[in-house]
């Protein structure tokens, strides 16, 4: 499952979305706004995409993991748009038979999405600053 | 022919606009779609090589020739998750 909302994240969705029978370990990342970066207090953070080539990205990080270790499911889920401090920019969830492969798979997808996706954040700070991340 | 380029993030604010137009000869190449980028634009120059370019949603090099109705996008340095 690939997603890119402007709705609130719900991890629990996330997690169920994955969940299988056969599969005995669900590996999950949250990415989340933290208050401060570069020193600074955090005010939000905005998170804009090239919407179709992120997804097919997404879609190419999927079938990579898949190729590479034995899964059950995989989800991603990125929210867009404007983020306040402690809420969920990024969930992953992965199934499979065993943790290793859970694990390992569910740690390359957040560190490929955040080489090669193209989606972008905005760090608005306390003191009325902003820049590209 | 005219290319139409998204730009994104930073790209979008040095440039003070979201997408752009360039006039290019037929043949042209994405090292082509860059230089013409970068003489309309001058202030896209602060990104350089690290603005890469996108042509049907796929990062193309920069001998990849254009054709009319490309879907073409400057892509800055990324930083989701």
């Amino acid at each position: 499952m690939i997603r890119l909302t402007r709705e609130p994240i719900e991890a629990g969705q996330v997690i169920q979305a994955v969940q299988r029978p056969a599969c005995g370990a669900v590996a999950v990342f949250l990415g989340t706004v933290r208050d401060h970066s570069q020193g600074k207090a955090v005010a939000w953070l905005e998170y804009e995409a090239y919407e179709p080539m992120a997804e097919r990205r997404l879609s190419d990080l999927l079938a990579e993991a898949r190729s590479r270790w034995a899964l059950g499911e995989m989800a991603i889920v990125h929210r867009l748009g404007r983020l306040a401090v402690g809420e969920t920019s990024v969930a992953i969830a992965v199934s499979a038979a065993h943790r290793a492969e859970a694990l390992a798979a569910c740690g390359f997808l957040i560190d490929r999405l955040k080489q090669i996706v193209p989606i972008w954040k905005k760090e608005v700070w306390q003191d009325g600053t902003s820049a590209w991340a | 022919m005219r290319v139409e380029v998204r730009l994104f993030a930073v790209a979008g604010d040095l440039a003070g606009r979201r997408t752009v137009e360039v006039e290019l000869p037929a043949g042209a190449t994405v090292a082509d779609l860059r230089r013409a980028l970068t003489g309309q634009w001058p202030a896209l120059e602060a990104l350089g090589p690290r603005l890469l370019i996108a042509v049907n949603q796929d990062y193309a090099p920069d001998d990849r020739v254009l054709a009319p109705g490309d879907e073409v996008a400057g892509i800055p340095p990324v930083s989701g998750g």
